[in-house]
């Protein structure tokens, strides 16, 4: 696998393919913490870490454990409990460095561990049979998407706020609307794979 | 609270879907056909009632500091059953579905659930609260479904998930020409959503505001019965 092919991967993962605009998953901290732009990134690097991390950790216990001991279908139960313990770490470190970071995001950090989004990268790294350089560039590529999303959705929330909103719409109604017309934006990008192929590759 | 009222708060009250923004991530994605919706609703309803029962089973025997733990796990094995059975006797549905079926693990209404009212209440109540609420999802995700399905293909219609080639019934509602495919699109989703969620709090604005004048009145009532009393 050459370079320029983890390339056009890394566009479709994060703009094209994108993982709350396109495959709906981790909605729950979108609609949640996207009130302020600062939570918006510090939620984004947290999701980052937790990603990357049980992608690795998952990754090697799959094939280095589950599948020499022919327990495949164990990899559920096995994923979750990896992903729930690194999101225990960084909860830790975060309250450590950064209370007030720990305070913004306050009851959406645990909840990274019901995110959609690890529990999907584990598994489709699996399921897709990706090598480990695809692999990692997957699992890079998805919260880079993810947390792009999220901060450009939430400067749009940002002023949200001082407009006027028919009642039954205000809050999370207003805000789908606007996360809609962001997947209308963002589906104008999927030329962009045929263009890398073409142009750069 | 009696069990009746418990029984039916997840379809309007308190619905999980519309009213407390759960589980979203499964009901924009999956919302496509009327298929998909059915079989993820049987799915979750099987997954959240069995849930109930077995973390009320575990609920005096369960340290509170590793509750989380226990739940995900109790949740994931019962996950990973649905998911076999599902692969081994519907794979139409397993492919439509996809990572959606493993993904439920992390819907937040079962954990949700778990967690608000199993770890609380005796088994025959959390299963009719499991109940209740996957019912309340289940209608939510077909009534969204229905409606992007007749939009994007004018066609409304439901197969049989074991033979999928088996028609249960199909009804062809709106002519070719007038249909908007926009709504199969992630577009269509977050617009859907977006409007059910409004007429949801629009019906609740409503409710609340006939409720208070209704107290208003009462009130008015009781002063002037007062004064005249005087």
């Amino acid at each position: 696998m050459d370079l320029g092919n983890l390339f056009v991967l890394f566009i479709t993962f994060t703009l094209i393919n994108n993982v709350i605009l396109n495959q709906f998953l981790g909605i729950c901290p979108f609609m949640g913490v996207s009130k302020k732009s600062s939570s918006a990134i510090g939620m984004g690097a947290a999701v980052t870490f937790v990603i990357v991390a049980a992608s690795l950790v998952t990754y090697a216990l799959y094939y280095w454990v589950l599948e020499p001991l022919k327990l495949e279908y164990m990899d559920l139960i096995t994923f979750i409990l990896v992903i729930a313990s690194l999101v225990q770490l960084v909860e830790m470190v975060i309250k450590k460095m950064s209370p007030a970071l720990y305070k913004a995001l306050g009851v959406y950090l645990p909840l990274i561990t019901t995110n959609c989004v690890v529990l999907n990268v584990t598994l489709n790294n699996i399921s897709e049979g990706y090598t480990f350089a695809e692999m990692l560039t997957y699992s890079i590529a998805i919260p880079v998407g993810f947390t792009l999303v999220l901060y450009i959705f939430s400067t749009i929330r940002e002023r949200l706020d001082s407009s006027n909103v028919p009642t039954a719409f205000q809050g999370n109604p207003i805000a789908l609307i606007v996360a809609g017309i962001m997947a209308l934006a963002f589906s104008g990008l999927a030329g962009l794979v045929e263009f890398t192929h073409c142009y750069i590759i | 609270m009696n069990r009746k009222e418990n029984f039916t708060a997840g379809f309007i009250r308190e619905n999980p879907v519309f009213g407390l923004y759960l589980g979203l991530c499964s009901t924009l994605a999956i919302t496509t056909t009327l298929n998909n919706a059915i079989g993820m609703g049987v799915a979750v309803i099987l997954v959240l009632v069995m849930s109930n029962v077995i973390i009320s089973c575990l609920r005096k025997v369960t340290p509170s500091e590793i509750r989380i733990p226990v739940y995900i796990v109790v949740i994931a094995t019962l996950v990973k059953i649905i998911q076999m059975l599902i692969k081994a006797y519907a794979p139409a549905l397993d492919s439509a579905l996809g990572v959606f079926i493993p993904l439920i693990v992390v819907n937040c209404i079962i954990l949700g659930r778990a967690e608000a009212f199993a770890s609380k209440n005796g088994i025959f109540d959390s299963a009719l609260d499991g109940l209740g609420m996957g019912l309340g999802y289940t209608v939510s995700i077909i009534v969204m479904s229905a409606i992007r399905q007749l939009l994007a293909t004018g066609i409304l219609s439901f197969e049989n998930p074991f033979h999928m080639d088996q028609v249960i019934f199909s009804l062809k509602l709106i002519p070719e020409d007038y249909v908007i495919s926009m709504f199969s699109q992630p577009f269509g989703a977050f617009i859907t959503f977006a409007f059910l969620a409004g007429a949801l709090a629009a019906y609740k604005n409503h409710q609340n505001a006939k409720e208070a004048k209704k107290e208003a009145e009462a009130k008015k009532q009781a002063a002037q019965l007062a004064k005249e009393a005087k």
